[in-house]
Formats: C-alpha cells, sequence, structure tokens
C-alpha cells in the first residue's frame, strides 16, 4: 500500500448568485458539492465529465486558486484548508498546475526563459541568474524543447510547444503533485499523443502524482489508474480504471462509455443517448441530479440523494440502483 | 518510448527553425507598426515641429517676446512679422513661440499627474475588488460632470492661476485613465497566466509590478496621447475664460482671448492662437491613433 499523498474529503466549493433589488445573496452556485477522495504518491485520478460539471473547479480548490467554501484537503496529512499564507506559498513548491489553454497561459509579453526562471527565483531555487539559467535550460530539455527557446516569446511557438513549456513552469519547483486541467483538450490530437507521453516520462523519472482533468475519456484511459466521473459537480462513481472499463455502474458513466467511438466499423454496439441537457447548477434537480436524464430513473431518485456505495473494493457509485436499501433487484 | 522521444525533438527542432530571425522584441515590433501609418507619421511631425518652435523659442523667435513698440500696433501678417502685432506692437510669432511652452507644459503636468494617479486608482480598484466600488463611484462622480464644467468649479475652489489650471486640468482627466487601467486589470486578472504566477506562490506586489503593469502600459500610452491633446485643448479654454495662464503670459488661450476684443480690425491676434491649439490636439490624436493601431496587433 503506497502512502496516501492527498486526502479530499467532502469538499464544497459554492459561488454565490446576486440577484434581486437589493443585489444581496439569493442562491449559491454548488460548482463542487461533496467531492472526496484519496489519492496515492505516483499514481493518476483522471477526472472526467461533460463542460461545466466543476472537474476544474475542483482542481483549482485543492491548489486554492479558489477558495472551498466547507470539506477537506490534506496533503500528506497537513489540511490545506485552513493554512495561512506563509505555509501556502510552501506549499505552492508542492502543487502546481498545468492549463487548458496554452495561448492563455503563457504572458505573452515576457521571454519564455524569463516564463519558467520566475518559478524558481519566487521559492529561492539556485544560487544566482547563471544558476538559474542552466536549470532552466535543462527543463526545457526534459519537456523536448530547444535551448533557443530560452529568449524566445510564447508567440513564436505551436500549441503543443507552448504546453511544453507550461509543464516546464510546473516541474521547475520540482514538485511531488501536479494538477492537469485539460491538458491536451486544446490540442490536435497527433499532438495530444505526444503531450501525454511527456506526462508519462515526467511521471517515471521524477514520482510525480497527478490529477488529470479531461473530458475526453480516451485520454483518460490512457494515462490514469483511479478514475473519477463527475456530474453536476459530484462525484458519481469512483474506481480503478481497470474496473471501471469493464464495468461502468452508474447510469451516467454507462452513457459516456458508450459515447467512445470504437474504431471497428465490425463492432455495432448500443448508444445510450442522453436528453436534456445539463440542468442549472445553481438551480439542480432535487434528489440525484442525475435523474431528469436518467434511463434507469426510480421514483425514490427525484426525492433522495443517493448515498456513496462501495460495490466491490476501490468502486464507488453513487446511485440508488446498487443501495440494497432502496432497490431489491441488487 | 523511444520512438515518442524523437517525434518531440523533431518538433522542438522544426518549431526553431528561423534561427537567422533574432527574437523580435515587442517594442520593436511597435516601431515597425507605427511607421507604416501614415496618419501617426503626419502627427507626430505636427508635434515635432510645436515642440521645436516653443523649446527654441529663445533662440528661433524673430523678436523678443516682450518687447513693445507702439508705433507697430495691429501690423497685419507681413514680411517682418510673418504672423502680425497684437496691441501692443508685439510680435505674435515670438509670443506664439513662447506660448506653446506654456500649452505643452500644462498638457504634459496634467497628463502626467492624471497617468500616475489614475493608473495607481485603476489597478487598486481592478486588482482588490473589495476596495472597487468605493473608488469607482467616486470617479463616476467625477465622471457626471463635463470636464471643462468640472475644472472651472476646482479652480473655484483653488483660486485663478496656471498652476491650479493644470491641476484642475489633471483632475477632471483623472477617471478616464482609473476606468481604462480597471478594465484591463479586470480582464487581466482572469487570464490564465496571472492564475499561473498565483500557482507558483508569487505574491500580490510582484504580480501587479511585473505581470499586470506593462499589460496596461499599452493602453495607457495611447490615453495618454489623446488626453494630452484634450488637456491642451482645456487648459486653453480655461485660459481663455481668464482662469489659467494671466496676461500678459503668452499663452495660447489667453492670446486667443485678447484677440477676441481686436477681431474686426486685427483677426490674425485670435486666429492664429487657435490654429495652434487645433494643430496641436490634431496632432496628438492622429499620433494616438496611430500608437493604437500599432500596441493593438488584433487590428492589423
Amino acid at each position: 500500500m503506497k502512502n496516501a499523498l492527498l486526502e479530499v474529503a467532502d469538499l464544497k466549493t459554492y459561488f454565490p448568485v446576486k440577484g434581486g433589488l437589493l443585489k444581496n445573496t439569493k442562491e449559491y452556485l454548488k460548482a463542487v458539492d461533496g467531492i472526496s477522495f484519496t489519492l496515492e504518491e505516483g499514481d493518476t485520478l483522471g477526472l472526467v465529465g461533460e463542460s461545466g460539471c466543476g472537474k476544474s473547479t475542483t482542481g483549482r480548490s485543492i491548489l486554492r486558486l479558489i477558495e472551498p467554501t466547507e470539506g477537506s484537503v490534506k496533503y500528506r496529512g497537513a489540511e490545506v484548508t485552513s493554512m495561512g499564507k506563509k505555509e501556502l506559498r510552501k506549499l505552492r513548491k508542492e502543487m502546481q498546475i498545468v492549463f487548458q489553454d496554452p495561448y492563455a497561459s503563457l504572458n505573452p509579453r515576457k521571454q519564455v526563459g524569463s516564463i519558467i526562471e520566475e518559478a524558481l527565483s519566487t521559492h529561492g531555487i539556485g544560487r544566482d541568474s547563471n544558476e538559474r539559467k542552466g536549470m532552466v535550460l535543462d527543463l526545457l530539455e526534459k519537456v523536448g524543447l530547444n535551448a533557443t527557446a530560452y529568449e524566445r516569446y510564447p508567440h513564436e511557438f505551436s500549441g503543443g510547444q507552448r504546453q511544453r513549456i507550461g509543464i516546464a513552469r510546473a516541474i521547475a519547483v520540482n514538485p511531488s503533485l501536479i494538477i492537469a486541467d485539460e491538458p491536451v483538450s486544446a490540442l490536435d490530437v497527433s499532438i495530444q499523443a505526444q503531450i501525454l507521453n511527456l506526462f508519462q516520462d515526467l511521471q517515471d523519472s521524477m514520482g510525480l502524482t497527478y490529477i488529470f482533468i479531461a473530458h475526453d475519456l480516451s485520454v483518460v484511459k490512457h494515462i490514469s489508474d483511479k478514475i473519477g466521473v463527475m456530474y453536476l459537480g459530484r462525484m458519481v462513481e469512483l474506481a480503478s480504471k481497470d474496473d471501471l472499463f469493464a464495468r461502468p455502474s452508474h447510469p451516467y458513466t454507462q452513457a459516456l462509455m458508450s459515447a467512445v467511438p470504437v474504431p471497428d466499423p465490425t463492432i455495432k454496439k448500443e448508444r445510450i443517448i442522453l436528453t436534456g441537457d445539463v440542468p442549472n447548477p445553481s438551480n439542480p434537480p432535487t434528489g440525484c441530479t442525475f435523474h431528469p436524464r436518467c434511463r434507469s430513473c426510480m421514483e425514490i431518485c427525484a426525492e433522495i440523494a443517493p448515498k456513496p456505495v462501495e460495490i466491490s473494493p476501490g468502486h464507488v457509485v453513487s446511485c440508488h440502483l446498487y443501495d440494497p436499501e432502496y432497490n431489491c433487484a441488487t | 518510448m523511444s520512438q515518442v522521444v524523437t517525434e518531440s525533438k523533431t518538433e522542438g527542432l522544426v518549431g526553431n527553425m528561423p534561427e537567422a530571425a533574432k527574437p523580435k522584441s515587442y517594442w520593436s515590433l511597435v516601431w515597425r507598426r507605427l511607421k507604416r501609418n501614415k496618419g501617426a507619421i503626419i502627427g507626430a511631425a505636427i508635434l515635432l515641429f510645436f515642440i521645436i518652435a516653443s523649446v527654441g523659442a529663445p533662440i528661433l523667435s524673430p523678436y523678443p517676446m516682450e518687447e513693445m513698440k507702439m508705433e507697430n500696433r495691429f501690423i497685419a501678417p507681413s514680411a517682418d512679422h510673418w504672423l502680425g502685432t497684437d496691441e501692443f506692437g508685439r510680435d505674435i510669432l515670438s509670443r506664439m513661440m513662447y506660448g506653446g511652452r506654456v500649452s505643452l507644459m500644462m498638457g504634459l503636468v496634467a497628463v502626467s499627474i492624471a497617468g500616475i494617479v489614475g493608473v495607481f486608482l485603476g489597478v487598486i480598484s481592478g486588482y482588490y475588488r473589495k476596495l472597487d466600488i468605493y473608488i469607482m463611484q467616486c470617479m463616476d462622480i467625477l465622471l457626471a460632470f463635463p470636464s471643462l464644467l468640472l475644472a472651472i468649479a476646482i479652480i473655484a475652489v483653488l483660486g485663478v492661476g496656471l498652476t491650479n489650471a493644470m491641476i484642475a486640468v489633471a483632475i477632471s482627466v483623472i477617471p478616464s485613465y482609473v476606468r481604462v487601467v480597471r478594465g484591463t486589470v479586470l480582464s487581466l486578472r482572469e487570464k490564465e497566466y496571472i492564475e499561473a504566477v498565483k500557482a507558483l506562490g508569487v505574491s500580490d506586489f510582484k504580480i501587479i509590478l511585473k505581470h499586470i503593469l506593462p499589460n496596461v502600459l499599452s493602453p495607457v500610452i495611447v490615453l495618454s496621447t489623446l488626453q494630452f491633446g484634450t488637456s491642451i485643448l482645456a487648459a486653453a479654454s480655461l485660459s481663455f475664460l481668464g482662469l489659467g495662464a494671466q496676461p500678459p503670459a503668452p499663452e495660447w488661450g489667453a492670446m486667443a482671448y485678447v484677440g477676441k476684443s481686436f477681431l474686426l480690425n486685427a483677426w490674425w491676434m485670435s486666429l492664429f492662437p487657435g490654429l495652434a491649439i487645433m494643430l496641436v490636439v490634431l496632432g496628438f490624436n492622429m499620433l494616438g491613433d496611430g500608437l493604437r493601431d500599432a500596441l493593438d496587433p488584433r487590428l492589423k
């Protein structure tokens, strides 16, 4: 059993929605509504779900780039949510983030070298600027870029190369955990594979732990050990990769799985098409938030929110279908 | 895996192919774009002409500024006095060259004060959202007054004079700086690269200094060029109303005001100072428009 690097328990991030004549807070948008998981050192957790389901907010809340409303995030046993400014600064060295849009995540006015060097100088890594320059050149090589990139500007690079620069910045401080917020979804497919391989190489060589956010199941399948499926701010299913793909249990996961294209025209498979749109997260459906779109919906689903049920070791589903209390069929 | 490594190396090499082309800095690109803009060059030429004439006034002016010759009163533009003389026989061209110093200085001082205060307030307002509402409501109150009326009101409090006119113009210009800077900061702070720097643990002060301010610079430069013209016009208007520079100080607005009494028999007394104001404001506007195009690559 490996050590737990990150323990997230019942994490909630609500955004106040202001409305009415007096602009008082009327309701909350529940972007993240009670997420729990444990991540072991060296593992990769994939987070999947439709856009707007709170994947990115979860990542940013763990880093406290967005302040979580409730719940606990423990990094190596230390509570992150209650950290003061100084402790948080130290934590920044341990947890880093790679962003989705490589065109927006690099300051267009700065040379690549100084973008990466800022990570080093902020944490006092390297004795002087000469040593830091050497370290930056090493980092550029590590992510597969030429040393001439050092004094170029971000606009001179392609999307894939920029994402490499973003990765170099993230690994510059030698972190243990990297939250990758859809790092390949802005790239075309051939570059996606390269960047995914780079992520895996770095994981092997630096012993990194990833939270890999994506909306593409095949990407997540490629890189993850564990996969969490999110819907409207909640984790509907959490299982090891093999378990999830062998036995997708939540109706939402099944629907997602059926949408993954299979590169073989002779295989006929049933495509579950969800009706309707994702409901408004500031006014989610009662009970199970998925029930209006669920094909196995029961009466109870509209009334009571399902509790997480462990259907096999490490495979947790939040659905009444698997809760013996409500469904005798299973 | 080795195959992937080769692939990535190739990508790196291909991307860095144009080895000969030195990385162009941002400002050299801006300069290149500006040079191609005819309007901006004409505007800059007009301004350069006025700046040289004003700065070089002691050497270039054909007559001493204060020299009065009663026999030379109200001479129409001629070979001796290119732009004519006024009611005391003073050479208008010489006085205008000296007057340019006052006008340009007023613009410079007003824009500098307004720029420094406006950028400071704008950055604070945009970055620290809790202070935003207080600062912006003060600015909205200032904006609610027509700027000339506001300047007159401020002079009514501070008293008549050149320095107070500069302060009054500066105060009336501050809100437009705050608005522009705040808007830019608001859009910047949501950018992922600012979030990335935050995730690195960089302090707020450094984020503002190293990432926000450089990006605010280009809209501020454009605004300053445009406000320069507006300020000169406002200062001249105040002087014309008798609230700014006081006669016999050779300020363009004041000269136009004095000439107003003799408009029927000595039209040149008001016309040329007025033309100078118009040309300088036009020059600043043309240069400002060109700068905006050059600094904003999206419009290219």
